[in-house]
């Protein structure tokens, strides 16, 4: 299991590139790249771009970091980095946020298609700092597309992790990696990563504007963020929004649900919103939604989650295969299945999924979930290979101990939360014995119950017990919310069997087909017959 | 006596504060740790600030204190049913849950979760100096006992509940009195001649008093036609 799970940024990452003389660490190939040579498609590019930031141009801006950006990267940039951002900064006017803007593109481009030696990682925290320092001073007066946006506060979240991750594995470094981590204790540190977040949130008092949005005084999900009349810069704003997922994404990754979950709260996700136009965003905040509620025993809630979201991506996933996230999308999409696949053994609520979902999850996962439901040794196995392959990277915070031994512990706050979500199933071991006898009763005797599963009469109580504690989580009002499609009570000595059955939501379904005939009406009766 | 109260309450709103708006703070450590003691001697409970401390302790593990762990894993066992001991566990290191005292605590909190009443109260027994530290452990977990046996039973016999809340003869019955003339408790007599409670009706044990959502409508949902059927 665990080399499934360790986690690496590329194949040589102990690779030490060349002495900073230009100011930017070494490319993982000295052929043939000179930082300061820039080609004419790339001056073309920057200009262009910053022409279009200068204006405005949101629409343009889009096309050009989605499309030309990626389309440069593949033909000329497949194994080197961009020029460096001295080389090009004059064709921009040394404007100092664009040179910020191009330099984040810069690194990002390095963590996705080369490997970052240590100093890249520090310098790119450097740049971060710097970026998100003028975005918080609110100086920054542009219209950026939200795509651009959210791929900078995911990315900033991606590059810490994988930091922590390089950080922990001390066995394999050099001693001038060993160095630099010493010298460079500030950069990626966990306050400065999660203090930026917050900063983020607070200076663009994102959750006012979402309050005041529910009682009409704001228009902010309905321009997606984008301001089309006053033109003021949606930079701050969008951030902050982000940044709320982040700060879920972050505090996952740190075993902190409760906090996690806690953040995300100012967004509600029953309903449409800003997060869900960038679909990196919608399947971000949903999967770390869904893996907090799983932690929490709050399963219902996670399938309805999982089911919603991966429903999307079955119809819309066509229209984003061209796009460069289309991999991890499918990566998140697998992992979520995984997910829905221990959340529906550890509480049957089938009627939760929908059909179209459901038939997948069996074509991937049948064999594995009868496994898991029969809670034997191998049905362990199952649930840790189920966990391990669609947990988030946790991670370990503190600084590194420099000292001898020099250990790779890497790996241990994954080993704790797996540990403890076994031991968690371990718990819920009889339940599915209770369940598969209560199916077929009614009423049944505490007496012939427990002869049947074998147990003495005071076990198979406090089994029943258990199966009620388990089956209600607390949500996060304190409230009891019943997860299980079987329920029962014990009067005395007997037990009654209730079994809840999926009903057809007429009124619903009125509802929906009355609205979408009125919007085909109204349709008809626009186009004019000549 | 009013003066140190109302400093109490002040000092408690400032944590509270400082766990809302700067929780990322190193600086805030001593405040929460005093805010956890301040917790067990005027038994009240705060997830959020103890989760704070332990995301500091996590952050800087040089200062990490086994006593305040314990003390915030017992508080988080009196939170049950909520599942903040399990949300403390996540994290906490794993060398840290081997101390004795925290294994004793997991253990208990195994016995709670899987409804073994009988032993957790032999448990408990024998770690009492562990346990004392915090008052109001017994009651909170008796409030606890009683909820799953309101989530399960509609009669309960009286050796089940004298099990669970570990109260016995003249004890049990001032209990059983207590609660029904409080609680909606009332008590009759088994089948075979022994005592049973009934406890109060609510949703979870009978379950066809459980709300009918199933064809309900929220009333927004319905407001969306208005305009079509004007």
């Amino acid at each position: 299991m665990a080399s499934s799970y360790d986690y690496d940024d590329g194949s040589l990452e102990s690779r030490y590139g060349r002495p900073p003389s230009a100011g930017h660490g070494g490319a993982s190939t000295d052929l043939g790249y000179d930082p300061n040579f820039v080609p004419d498609s790339v001056k073309t590019f920057v200009v262009h771009l910053y022409r279009h930031i200068r204006e405005k141009n949101v629409y343009e801006i889009h096309q050009m970091y989605e499309g030309s950006f990626q389309r440069l990267s593949d033909r000329m940039f497949r194994d080197n980095p961009w020029p460096s951002v001295e080389a090009i900064a004059p064709y921009v006017d040394n404007d100092h946020v664009f040179c910020l803007l191009y330099r984040e593109m810069w690194f990002r481009h390095v963590y996705a298609r080369l490997s970052p030696t240590g100093r890249q990682r520090v310098e790119s925290w450097d740049n971060y700092c710097s970026l998100f320092g003028v975005v918080l001073h609110g100086v920054v007066n542009m219209q950026l597309p939200n795509q651009w946006l959210w791929d900078m506060v995911d990315e900033f979240v991606y590059q810490f992790q994988s930091y922590c991750q390089y950080r922990a594995k001390l066995k394999s470094k050099t001693e001038e990696e060993l160095q630099l981590l010493q010298q460079y204790d500030q950069a990626w540190n966990v306050y400065g990563v999660l203090n930026y977040l917050q900063a983020l949130v607070e200076k663009s008092a994102i959750i006012e504007i979402l309050e005041r949005e529910k009682e009409g005084l704001e228009q902010f999900t309905a321009t997606d963020g984008y301001d089309y009349e006053g033109g003021t810069s949606n930079v701050l704003k969008m951030l902050g929004y982000y940044s709320m997922i982040g700060l879920l994404r972050v505090h996952c990754l740190l075993g902190d649900y409760h906090t996690g979950l806690k953040c995300l709260a100012p967004i509600d996700i029953s309903q449409q919103g800003v997060y869900n136009v960038v679909i990196g965003s919608h399947i971000s905040t949903v999967y770390h939604y869904g893996f907090a509620n799983l932690m929490l025993r709050r399963y219902a809630e996670a399938i309805r989650e999982f089911n919603k979201i991966l429903l999307y991506i079955l119809k819309f996933k066509q229209y984003h295969q061209k796009s460069p996230q289309y991999d991890q999308i499918l990566k998140k999409n697998e992992q979520m299945y995984a997910l829905l696949a221990i959340c529906l053994s550890l509480c049957p609520q089938i009627n939760l999924v929908e059909e179209n979902v459901n038939s997948q999850l069996r074509d991937k996962y049948n064999e594995k979930m009868t496994k898991m439901l029969r809670y034997d040794d191998e049905a362990y196995a199952v649930y840790d290979e189920l966990f391990t392959y669609a947990c988030p990277k946790f991670i370990t915070p503190s600084a590194p101990v420099l000292e001898e031994p020099l250990t790779n512990y890497n790996q241990d706050a994954y080993r704790l939360q797996l540990k403890l979500f076994l031991y968690e199933v371990k718990q819920q071991q009889l339940l599915s014995g209770v369940r598969s006898f209560l199916k077929l009763y009614s009423t049944i005797s505490i007496g012939k119950l427990a002869a049947y599963m074998e147990v003495d009469e005071p076990t198979l109580r406090t089994i029943l017990m258990t199966y009620k504690h388990k089956m209600h989580a607390v949500d996060s009002d304190g409230k009891i919310i019943p997860n299980a499609d079987l329920d029962y009570y014990i009067s005395e000595d007997i037990v009654h069997v209730v079994e809840s059955k999926p009903i057809k939501r007429y009124s619903d379904y009125f509802l929906r087909q009355v609205l979408k005939f009125e919007e085909t009406i109204s349709e008809l009766d626009r186009i004019k017959l000549d | 006596m009013g003066r140190e109260q109302q400093q109490q309450q002040q000092a408690a709103y400032t944590v509270e504060q400082l766990v809302a708006v700067n929780p990322y703070n190193p600086d805030i450590l001593t405040d929460l740790e005093n805010y956890v003691n301040e917790q067990v001697s005027s038994q009240t409970y705060s997830l959020d600030a103890n989760l704070c401390l332990l995301r500091l302790y996590q952050f800087e593990p040089g200062r990490m204190s086994v006593p305040i762990v314990v003390r915030i894993l017992i508080k988080a066992l009196m939170a049950m049913p909520a599942t903040d001991f399990s949300l403390c566990l996540f994290l906490i290191p794993e060398q840290v849950q081997m101390e004795e005292q925290i294994k004793t605590l997991i253990v208990l909190s195994h016995y709670l979760e899987t409804a073994r009443f009988r032993q957790f109260w032999e448990e408990a027994a024998k770690n009492r100096s562990t346990l004392e530290v915090v008052p109001g452990f017994e009651q909170a977990i008796q409030g606890y006992a009683i909820h799953v046996l309101s989530l399960t039973y509609q009669k309960v016999p009286r050796p089940v509940t004298a099990e669970a809340i570990n109260i016995e003869g003249l004890s049990l019955d001032k209990f059983l009195e207590y609660h029904v003339a409080n609680s909606g408790w009332v008590l009759k007599k088994g089948h075979s001649r022994s005592q049973l409670m009934v406890l109060p009706r609510n949703e979870f044990n009978h379950p066809e008093l459980k709300k009918n959502t199933v064809d309900g409508m929220p009333f927004e949902h319905v407001t969306r036609i208005f305009p079509i059927l004007s």
